[in-house]
């Protein structure tokens, strides 16, 4: 009577990370938002932890600037292809969702040159009323909103500023464009109006009439207007920036007030942005972008503070898109190319507040990731405790940007995900709800002697150093060595122990010790190759192990190591954490090996003998010389062909060449390929492998020639496991016909179920797998689902896949699925992801389609690579290399962002501020982070997806019945 | 096969003179042309008549075109009643020495009168030095059907529906395909789909040897399913997966060799295949009724099983696996576990097929196991303890192998 528990299946709920390639930055002090757009044509606007909204522009053009009107929900957005775009926050059914309401490009007058319109600077003036719009050609437009009516009779022309320029500006050359409009802070009908070339003037709005000429006469790069409305301040491309008095009454007598070159005596670069915020008591604080020395620092990316005697330059990891301060000042929100940073200006030191979104993901470039699903509370405060060790260097003072109210319930469980990082470091996220929080890295390095100082600390700059630069920011994409490189990752959740695989063949054992602790690791090496000759490994070496005690802190700590010969990249790893026993393998065979005993058990080679490649290392390098060779002889051949036939059209020829059609060899597969012994999986499983009335522990191991090794494995009793050896006996071996990569094992119980993880039947976590009934394997290859049965190996049912769609299965993983209508039915199935980017649920164990939609676009190799699955439905894939895609197949569990955010309440006051809300502390970052239901009206099926996915790319889907089931 | 021949005479009755042959002795009788009874019959049925009780004896027969054919099973044998106008000449020799190998031409043939005067059992040419060597045409068994037209009756004309055995042969399948544009007829008018195309078939490869594929035909279909809208890759995919009984669809560029564009042939039934004992001079000779495909048994019996389903496929397929099973906990050692002892393991039981050498099929899964185990699976050691039903390696540790449908099990 149930119908199929996966029945609603949800498209991409969520993105997780910092946005690739962001290029504009706003804030509304009003609503307390932030918003970023990206150069793809995004829109994403965070407030508290948990608020976040998306939207993506139908244009796919850069975002240069936005701007919120000030008190007001909307927003205006500036693209590269010169249109403005307004959105707004409706609310909806008591929650916010981000729509695009109109759009409007200027047009100038018949014959006029594009440069006339082309917008370059934007005010959103106070009023919430009126956008002005400063072009390339100097023009000044007067666009009335939120509807864009161009209000002809207020423009200010370059004509009308031209004629009032005084006569002693440089012989009133041309003015250029328009670099930047700011309103006067205490007379709204005041605005000024700084052109490319340096001269500013006072406008005033009502009169239509300059009021004041400022001429600067140094390229402008942009201007501030302080908070009293006295002075201007104005930066310029020569690293200079000047103060100005506003407002004189004698419009001749202006004077530069005060002119400083920062950085000075050697040419500098451009200050690009400069603002001053006043304290309560005392001077004020001074902030401006750029201005470095351009010979010695002209490649650095600062920001410069300066507050009284303190002066600091903070230096960035990357490109600075731009910057803005929270009014008290408390804090300075610095976007650059690869992360966000925000700076605590209250306290002492002015150190970085960790941010509860938009984290850098890719801080060290992501090699690969796991999920650890229901998280026992016990493991998660550890894991956060030595976290929080980590994260003492951060302020104490609570995020700064709290907009918008979070309405999503909490999470119904504790979910973890792990990265492996380029650089050896493994970070934690909790991956609970909508913010995806670091909670805790880990390193692997220490264990190793690498040209990198562990000790170089970032935020150490030397004594009396000049400018005085202090570093900030994570982002740090250089690896030293790139052996250390985190290929797969294991995680107990029960034990919290650890298995860390990486490049050079290494696998390390961890256990989380509350404690800091100084020991060695023993390094054991196995030798993969088994004696087998011929063979030389051309690839890097393994790495050194440091034979000195090695200080770890609190957290995963290493206690055994081990070393595969030749060290190849690890592509297969398990953990058994009951047996203690953990199984690697490589392109070359695979181990097994005893971590209570730091004994190596079991050693197979799977390697075929003709298989060269495997055996001379990263094979990237071999095959390209290769594929050069082939393809110079192939250009020889060619132009000796070309040189016979000269006569013929050369023209023709070359055409015919460049149109020659890429072409696919039809090939069987056949043992000779290259890396059929790379092992792709590893499993193990307590069943039937000999008889079908005693169970054993046993090993499966699957290699890309469809080949699946079997192991029995004799475990000694609980009482004599440390003394006596565990043993592994071959008992099967299965060659599949269609020779297919084996990506996936699993052994079913006498229901049909997938067996449990280890230790979770212990910890009453799990039913008991059915012993009674007769178990199955299901070997999932790149192209078809085989059910065997068990003990005797025979053929029971499969799914052909490839034969049928010609789609390769890329990623599997096993999935329960609860039924979003009955509490307590649920099935489990197979999650795949294709080649072609589409998710498939197969059931288990009848391997029978149940869906499938696409999920990642094909052509996005890395996104596919990059996607796991959770138990419970859901799908993690980097969209970018900072950004996860977060997708969900399950009805019942769902992580989407809900919330809510209400029009400010008007009080004439620019800089009215809302009352923070209480409970949101750096303390407890971690809870309540929650979900919501993002353009609930919308119910897209898959069928009519394509239409939704248009304009949804970025943003939430979701169909009436999963709204009321998240709603309650 | 061009050669002309006497008109058959008219048959009034049902009754088949057959004259046989054994070394000088010739017996003459009449059977019933449509009369019960089998090859099993036919050949105890000679063995009286000759005197020759469990004498190990081959049977051929002489056919229209006076091409001695052989006779060993059900098929042959009517096929041999059938063509016989009236008469039938058998030849009957016995199983020793060197074998005995049936060809074209191997019999004189005298272009008036059908009388057999120098009845040969190996290649001739030597006394008759005009006529051109014959094919060489191998025992039956050593046959593998590889390639295939099926379907004709139910495909468009301008459609071919070829498949191509994988496991008959160690060649590649030889071909590349590439994306390119169909121009298809449609009541629009004339409309342009993207479509995937042969783009080059390797020399010597299997889909050369065949003749049935060309550069430049469109692919239609792959094991039935439309690849309209698939890329390359997909459909490069799909044809690897089926690799192993890949049957495509095609268009071919070439629409003037089509099979029913050349005379009729309908009394051939739906299939016309080649036979081809691994050499490539068998090309294009699909549409005509060539005496090897005929007589083959494999041929025989695979030409019904094609008008099926996929279902036939997956068999295959599934018995393909290779399933090695060491239950005994002896100490590893990688050359051991295909000699490995177990005989609880009967998945399919051999049955009374052990005792049928005749009838024992081509072994077309053997040539496909993968080199590391299969090696030691070879032909001969495989068909031999089949053949004779019991473990014919007792050298190592009394290894028995078990075949049937191209299962393999090693126990």
């Amino acid at each position: 009577t149930n119908s199929p528990p996966h029945d609603s299946i949800k498209s991409k709920t969520l993105e997780h990370g910092f946005p690739h390639q962001p290029s504009a930055l706003g804030y509304s002090p009003s609503l307390q938002l932030l918003a970023i757009g990206t150069r793809s044509g995004a829109i994403k606007l965070y407030g508290a932890p948990g608020v976040e909204f998306m939207g993506l522009h139908d244009e796919n053009a850069a975002v240069t600037q936005v701007h919120f009107l000030p008190h007001q929900v909307e927003l205006v957005t500036l693209l590269d292809d010169n249109s403005l775009h307004m959105w707004t926050l409706k609310a909806h059914k008591g929650l916010s969702e981000l729509l695009e309401i109109g759009r409007f490009t200027l047009t100038g007058p018949p014959g006029a040159p594009p440069s006339v319109t082309r917008v370059t600077a934007v005010l959103a003036h106070s009023s919430g009323e009126l956008l002005l719009l400063g072009t390339e050609g100097g023009h000044v437009f007067i666009v009335e909103v939120p509807g864009f009516r161009e209000l002809e009779e207020r423009n200010i022309s370059l004509d009308q500023v031209a004629s009032s320029v005084p006569d002693d500006y440089i012989g009133r050359r041309n003015l250029e464009h328009v670099e930047t409009l700011q309103e006067n802070p205490v007379d709204p009908n005041q605005v000024v109006i700084g052109y490319g070339r340096g001269l500013m003037v006072i406008w005033n709005l009502e009169k239509q009439q300059a009021i004041q000429h400022i001429p600067a006469t140094q390229q402008l790069e942009s201007m501030w207007w302080t908070e009293d409305g006295g002075h201007l301040l104005s930066s310029h491309s020569d690293g200079s920036y000047c103060r100005w008095m506003a407002g004189g009454e004698d419009m001749n007598e202006e004077e530069e007030e005060k002119s400083d070159i920062p950085y000075g005596h050697f040419p500098c670069k451009a200050i690009s942005k400069i603002i001053q915020l006043p304290t309560e008591k005392g001077p004020p604080f001074l902030l401006f972008s750029g201005g470095m020395p351009r010979a010695s620092y002209g490649d650095r990316h600062c920001i410069t503070v300066i507050h009284s005697k303190t002066h600091v330059a903070l230096d960035f990891t990357s490109r600075i898109i731009d910057f803005f301060a929270i009014r008290d000042p408390s804090a300075l929100v610095v976007l650059v190319e690869e992360e966000l940073v925000v700076i605590d200006l209250q306290t002492e030191g002015w150190p970085v507040i960790q941010t509860p979104y938009l984290v850098p993901l890719h801080s060290s470039a992501i090699t690969c990731s796991h999920h650890v699903s229901a998280i026992p509370l016990k493991l998660w405060e550890r894991v956060l405790a030595a976290g929080d060790l980590q994260s003492k260097h951060y302020s104490k003072e609570p995020w700064p940007i709290t907009g918008g109210q979070n309405l999503a319930p909490d999470p119904p469980q504790r979910d973890l995900l792990l990265t492996g990082h380029e650089d050896g470091t493994v970070r934690f996220w909790d991956a609970s709800g909508v913010c995806l929080c670091p909670m805790y890295k880990l390193s692997t390095s220490g264990v190793f002697h690498t040209d990198a100082d562990p000790n170089d600390n970032m935020n150490q700059g030397t004594e009396g150093e000049w400018p005085p630069f202090r570093k900030v920011g994570c982002f740090d994409p250089y690896s030293d060595d790139p052996r250390l490189g985190v290929q797969k990752i294991h995680l107990c959740k029960y034990s919290g122990y650890l298995a860390v695989a990486g490049t050079a063949g290494q696998i390390l054992m961890l256990e989380l010790n509350d404690e800091a602790a100084e020991h060695t690791v023993e390094a054991k090496v196995v030798d993969l190759l088994q004696g087998q000759e011929g063979f030389r490994w051309k690839g890097h070496t393994q790495l050194d192990v440091r034979e000195e005690p090695v200080l770890f802190p609190p957290g995963f700590q290493p206690f055994t190591l081990v070393q595969c010969q030749p060290p190849a990249v690890v592509t297969a790893l398990t953990l058994h954490s009951e047996w203690k026993l953990v199984a690697f393998g490589t392109s070359h065979g695979f181990g097994l090996y005893d971590y209570q005993q730091w004994n190596n058990v079991l050693v197979k080679c799977t390697l075929n003998p003709s298989d060269q490649l495997a055996m001379e290392g990263p094979l990237s390098r071999v095959k390209s010389i290769k594929k050069s060779l082939r393809q110079s002889f192939r250009r020889i051949r060619r132009s000796r062909v070309s040189l016979r036939k000269h006569h013929v059209n050369n023209a023709a020829e070359l055409a015919e060449m460049e149109l020659a059609p890429v072409q696919r060899k039809i090939e069987a597969r056949s043992s000779d390929d290259s890396f059929t012994g790379l092992v792709r999986t590893i499993y193990f499983a307590d069943t039937f492998l000999s008889d079908s009335s005693h169970n054993t522990p046993s090993l499966w191991a699957g290699t890309n020639g469809g080949c699946v090794f079997a192991y029995m494995l004799r475990l000694p009793a609980a009482e004599r496991r440390t003394d006596e050896l565990v043993t592994a006996q071959p008992a099967k071996e299965i060659q599949l016909m269609h020779r297919a990569p084996v990506v996936g094992i699993v052994v079913l119980d006498g229901h049909g179920a997938p067996l449990p993880e280890p230790l979770e039947v212990a910890h009453d976590l799990a039913r008991s797998p059915d012993m009674q009934g007769s178990h199955h394997l299901v070997v999932i290859s790149e192209e078809q689902f085989k059910v065997f049965t068990l003990p005797k190996v025979s053929a029971k049912m499969k799914l052909k896949l490839t034969a049928v769609d010609g789609s390769r299965v890329r990623r599997v993983g096993v999935a329960w699925f609860g039924s979003s209508r009955s509490e307590d039915y649920g099935e489990s199935g197979l999650v795949v992801l294709t080649n072609q980017g589409d998710v498939h649920v197969v059931s288990l164990p009848t391997v029978k389609m149940q869906v499938h939609y696409p999920c990642v676009r094909r052509e996005d190799v890395s996104g596919i690579a990059s996607c796991v699955f959770t138990k419970h439905g859901q799908g993690f894939y980097l969209i970018s290399p900072s950004e996860f895609e977060r997708f969900s197949l399950s009805a019942r569990y769902l992580v989407e962002p809900r919330c809510l955010v209400e029009v400010p309440f008007r009080t004439g006051s620019a800089t009215q501020r809302r009352p923070q809300p209480d409970g949101v502390s750096s303390a407890h970052r971690y809870k309540s982070f929650c979900v919501s239901v993002f353009y609930s009206d919308l119910k897209p099926t898959i069928s009519s997806k394509s239409a939704a996915r248009r304009v949804m790319e970025h943003a939430l889907l979701n169909d009436e019945s999963e709204y009321r089931e998240t709603e309650l | 096969m061009s050669r002309q021949h006497r008109t058959p005479l008219k048959l009034t009755d049902n009754v088949v003179e057959v004259k046989s042959k054994f070394e000088a002795e010739y017996r003459r009788f009449a059977l019933k042309r449509n009369g019960p009874g089998g090859f099993q019959e036919f050949y105890r049925l000679l063995q009286t008549i000759h005197r020759i009780p469990g004498a190990d004896v081959m049977l051929g027969y002489a056919d229209v075109h006076g091409d001695l054919l052989p006779i060993n099973n059900n098929d042959n044998y009517h096929k041999a009643l059938s063509a016989a106008n009236p008469l039938l000449r058998i030849i009957i020799t016995k199983k020793e020495g060197e074998p005995v190998v049936f060809a074209t031409n191997s019999l004189q043939r005298r272009k008036k009168g059908l009388g057999l005067t120098g009845l040969r059992t190996s290649v001739t040419g030597s006394t008759h030095s005009r006529s051109r060597p014959g094919l060489m045409i191998g025992m039956p068994q050593n046959f593998r059907q590889i390639s295939s037209i099926i379907d004709v009756d139910i495909l468009p004309e301008t459609h071919r529906r070829v498949r191509l055995h994988k496991h008959g042969t160690h060649k590649p399948l030889g071909f590349y395909i590439r994306d390119g544009v169909s121009v298809r007829v449609t009541s629009q008018g004339v409309e342009k789909v993207p479509g995937v195309f042969i783009s080059r078939l390797v020399r010597g490869g299997l889909a050369e040897s065949t003749g049935l594929l060309g550069v430049n035909d469109e692919i239609l279909e792959v094991n039935g399913i439309d690849v309209a809208g698939k890329s390359l890759d997909q459909v490069t995919d799909m044809m690897v997966a089926n690799s192993h009984n890949l049957i495509v669809t095609v268009k071919p560029a070439n629409q003037r060799n089509n099979v029913v564009h050349r005379g009729t042939k309908t009394s051939m039934g739906n299939s016309g295949s080649v036979g081809s004992a691994g050499s490539n001079n068998s090309a294009l000779s699909h549409d005509s009724p060539s005496p090897a495909s005929q007589s083959n048994p494999i041929t025989a019996s695979n030409s019904i099983a094609e008008g099926d389903s996929d279902d036939d496929d997956d068999d295959e397929d599934d018995d393909g696996d290779l399933i090695l099973e060491n239950d005994c906990l002896a100490p590893y050692d990688s050359h051991l576990v295909t000699n490995s002892n177990n005989t609880n393991l009967n998945r399919d039981s051999p049955g009374g097929r052990s005792h049928n050498p005749g009838a024992a099929r081509p072994l077309p899964q053997s040539v496909s196991l993968p080199n590391s185990v299969g090696a030691s699976l070879s032909d001969s050691s495989t068909a031999l303890s089949n053949h004779n039903g019991n473990p014919a390696h007792m050298s190592s540790s009394s290894q028995e192998s078990m075949r049937e449908d191209g299962n393999i099990i090693t126990l």
